[in-house]
């Protein structure tokens, strides 16, 4: 199963729910698009809603990376959601886990972009 | 492609196209050896990765997708340790020159984390060149002892 991505608002906060398999091919290529889609809307508050991703590979962290400061590079933020323990390790095998804002409920999440 | 069990031991080849199905391919085969040689669902996973990272470098890096090189793939399992071992027939690369992912003035680059995931999985990663072209990954990773 590929990467299935679905973007929702929540107040001036983009959610997007992504779940399936982040890997090389068309699953980055995926978020890459949709984080993408997102920017060219003028959206600069993006939280990636982790909860429902299977599986991620050193090309899905890439791209974490890439939307990151692909985001930051435009005066907006991305923050992550509920992150599997596979996800979460990966994040502090690779040392990201600090780079990223990372929280497990949806509500603190949302109201930490501010207004 | 060619299996082989003797004592105890097995050893799985498979020639792989360069496509990058070819490494969901080796993945299932890899977690499906190690879940038989009594490997955790954790370590299955890893083990799983770190084949589908040597995999994806042997068809990106290595061959460059190209439809007439092949990759190679053996998997050696005795009670002991799985022993993988990948091979490409592309340009090689010199594992000393790869820039350390989790540096500080790497940590935002969107690539070149994939050796790295593979040498924290495994227990043994080793890379030499072959004649007359191409890379050879071996990849070990011992049973833990209970």
């Amino acid at each position: 199963m590929s990467v299935r991505l679905s973007t929702r608002q929540v107040g001036d906060v983009a959610v997007i729910d992504v779940s399936g398999r982040i890997t090389l091919g068309e699953g980055s290529s995926n978020l890459r698009d949709g984080i993408r889609e997102l920017l060219a809307k003028g959206q600069r508050k993006i939280l990636l809603n982790l909860g429902d991703v299977s599986y991620i590979d050193s090309s899905g962290i890439g791209e974490l990376v890439s939307g990151y400061t692909s985001v930051a590079n435009q005066g907006g933020q991305l923050k992550l959601l509920n992150l599997t323990k596979r996800v979460r390790d990966l994040l502090q095998i690779t040392k990201l886990y600090t780079v990223f804002d990372v929280y497990e409920d949806e509500a603190t999440a949302v109201r930490s972009f501010g207004g | 492609m060619a299996e082989n069990v003797t004592g105890g031991s097995s050893t799985l080849e498979r020639e792989l196209d360069s496509r990058l199905e070819s490494a969901d391919a080796a993945e299932s085969l890899a977690m499906e050896v190690a879940q038989a040689a009594g490997f955790d669902e954790e370590e299955q996973h890893r083990f799983g990765m770190a084949v589908r990272e040597s995999v994806i470098n042997a068809v990106v890096h290595g061959n460059r997708y190209n439809a007439r090189k092949k990759v190679r793939l053996r998997i050696a399992a005795d009670k002991e340790r799985l022993v993988v071992t990948v091979s490409d027939e592309g340009e090689g690369f010199e594992l000393e020159s790869l820039p350390d992912p989790v540096a500080g003035e790497n940590i935002f680059q969107q690539s070149g984390r994939g050796i790295y995931l593979i040498r924290t999985f495994v227990d043994e990663f080793q890379v030499r060149r072959l004649s007359p072209r191409g890379t050879e990954v071996k990849l070990v990773k011992y049973a833990k002892r209970k």
